[in-house]
């Protein structure tokens, strides 16, 4: 009896020596992957590499076309995005009763989650730089954007209305404001730092976005800031796409300090949910 | 006072009516989806048989001896696919298991946040980092992989989609109810015994829907392959050939100037259809399993 209880233990000690193998390897590959982007790129990091525009000469290149046309891009985005998605939210979750076309509406959502990214780069290709002859222009690079992020703001803030107690809602309406006066005035502000959060990884998330730009024929080479809506752009991904699949090793450096750039910008953006996050769980308790 | 009620009650209508609207768009999104692959797609159909698409196994759409043998590139799909899951599927059922079952819960909260900085990492890094260190690493061991190669890209593919596969699996191992774990144990198992005999098959649905999830992850992932397996489409298995996925053509076509409304533009738009296709299919599948798995524990 002691002896299979033993058996079984070292079963399970096997069992979790494995899962931390696993972890382990996981977190290894991170590790590796930060170390190596850090080791080759972290010479090339400097002001001068942020304020210049890309080159032929890899010493000389820099990301200042890129680090605009990423900003732009994402302030874009987020003007259309979350509007639309946090509208779209607020009816399914306060308005919509429980019938087919809500269920055909959520169903859909979940698949627009994970509908491969470069299929939107497809339809952005069509529909904006086509049919509404808006070109490869930043416009038609946020709309294409916006489309894609839809979904995770829409789930993200649907979660955040759903934590909203019900007796906010009915305390409101027993006071005789209306539907829309209770979601705007004690709704939102209570779900806000959970909107917030699910906007910010949406945006981190269309930061990192290389697929359907490139569908959409963002170019690789722009030497100057875009400067209105239909100007030509490029994006920090682009620009280390750009780079990375370039032979000569000096423009791998170059790859390998955009991405710094890229990592650090999302770490911050990243952080600053995670800091939104905690408050919002502590103000519900 | 029935002036301002009339304008209020307007003006609720009003609201209601744009924040439906606003409902829609991800309707009209998909709606637009299928309409432009599907009008484009049929212009190539108009040129190339359907069978020949699906049997043919040449894919030069961009030389002048034209062939439009999809295989190619769904074989190429298929191998990195493989490679990413027989990675990320043993590796993230475990991690989910082990934070589940057996991590203390300060280990759960520092872990899962860094398991979720490698989901957050663009793909396009992980291309990077597979085409100028996991490939290289892995030459040192397979002299003859080449630059470009499915392994090295279907790889770090894997180690991509591995946070989800966990995060997903834990999900589901976590709706099983107490009492089915209770139930085990007072039957005698041991630990282990409660957790492979027990709890996996009581959340086989929801875990089966995490893999589903990941298929349809490694099949749609675009820069990683696009980058590190390079554009050779050839009707293969050896995964330490370079070869070409369907994602990796549609970049490969964007990146060059085909002319619109040429074939040759189309067939990306071919290739999307079909991307879509396999892809729906997969995420209904899988949606489906876990609305029925959740719902089956209440």
């Amino acid at each position: 009896m002691i002896f299979s209880g033993q058996k079984i233990s070292v079963a399970e000690l096997v069992f979790k020596l494995i899962a931390i193998l696993a972890i382990v390897l996981a977190l290894g590959v991170l590790l590796a992957l930060i170390y190596d982007v850090l080791s080759s790129g972290f010479g090339r990091l400097s002001y001068k590499f942020l304020s210049s525009f890309p080159s032929r000469f890899a010493e000389k290149a820099g990301i200042l076309s890129a680090l605009a046309g990423s900003f732009y891009l994402m302030i874009l985005t987020a003007a259309i995005a979350v509007p639309v998605g946090v509208s779209a939210a607020i009816y399914l979750e306060e308005y919509a009763g429980k019938n087919w076309f809500t269920r055909l509406i959520e169903l859909n959502i979940a698949n627009l989650a994970g509908v491969p990214s470069i299929i939107y780069g497809l339809l952005g290709l069509q529909l904006f730089a086509r049919y509404a002859g808006l070109g490869r222009s930043l416009i038609a690079g946020a709309l294409t954007l916006s489309l894609l992020v839809l979904p995770v703001i829409i789930i993200a803030t649907r979660e955040a209305l759903r934590t909203v107690p019900k007796s906010i809602r009915e305390g409101s309406l027993a006071l005789g404001a209306t539907k829309w006066q209770t979601i705007w005035c004690q709704v939102l502000p209570v779900a806000l730092p959970g909107i917030l959060t699910g906007c910010i990884l949406s945006m981190s998330r269309a930061i990192g976005e290389t697929a359907p730009l490139v569908t959409l024929g963002a170019l690789t080479y722009v030497a100057f800031v875009p400067d209105g809506l239909t100007s030509a752009f490029t994006a920090l991904p682009i620009q280390i796409f750009n780079w990375t699949s370039r032979p000569q090793e000096a423009f791998h450096a170059n790859a390998a300090a955009g991405i710094l750039v890229l990592l650090i910008v999302l770490l911050c953006m990243n952080s600053f949910a995670i800091w939104l996050r905690a408050r919002f769980q502590k103000k519900l308790r | 006072m029935n002036a301002t009620l009339d304008t209020r009650v307007v003006k609720e209508k009003l609201i209601h009516f744009c924040l439906g609207t606003c409902g829609c768009v991800s309707i009209l999104t998909t709606l637009g989806i299928v309409l432009i692959l599907v009008t484009e797609a049929w212009g190539f159909f108009q040129h190339v048989s359907l069978v020949e698409f699906l049997t043919d196994t040449e894919w030069t759409p961009l030389f002048a001896d034209k062939h439009f043998g999809i295989l190619p590139l769904i074989s190429g799909t298929i191998i990195t696919s493989l490679i990413a899951l027989s990675v990320a599927i043993p590796l993230g059922l475990i991690i989910a298991i082990y934070l589940s079952e057996f991590a203390s819960e300060r280990v759960r909260k520092t872990l899962k946040p860094m398991l979720e900085i490698l989901a957050g990492i663009p793909t396009i890094v992980f291309g990077y980092f597979a085409l100028l260190s996991v490939t290289p690493f892995l030459q040192k061991f397979i002299p003859e992989l080449t630059s470009f190669n499915a392994l090295g890209a279907g790889i770090v593919m894997g180690f991509m989609i591995l946070p989800m596969v966990a995060s997903l699996s834990e999900d589901a191992l976590f709706v099983v109810p107490a009492s089915l774990r209770e139930g085990a144990y007072a039957l005698g198992a041991s630990k282990l015994q409660m957790i492979f005999s027990v709890l996996v098959p009581a959340a086989l649905g929801g875990i089966t829907a995490a893999f589903i999830i990941a298929v349809s992850r490694a099949v749609g992932e675009t820069m990683i392959v696009a980058i590190a397996a390079g554009q050779e489409p050839i009707f293969t298995l050896n995964p330490l050939r370079s070869m070409e996925t369907m994602t990796a053509y549609i970049v490969q076509v964007s990146l060059g100037d085909t002319p619109h409304g040429t074939l040759e533009y189309q067939t990306i738009f071919a290739v999307g259809l079909m991307l879509f296709i396999i892809t729906l299919v997969l995420n209904f599948i899988s949606i489906t399993l876990r609305e029925r798995y959740k719902r089956s524990f209440q």
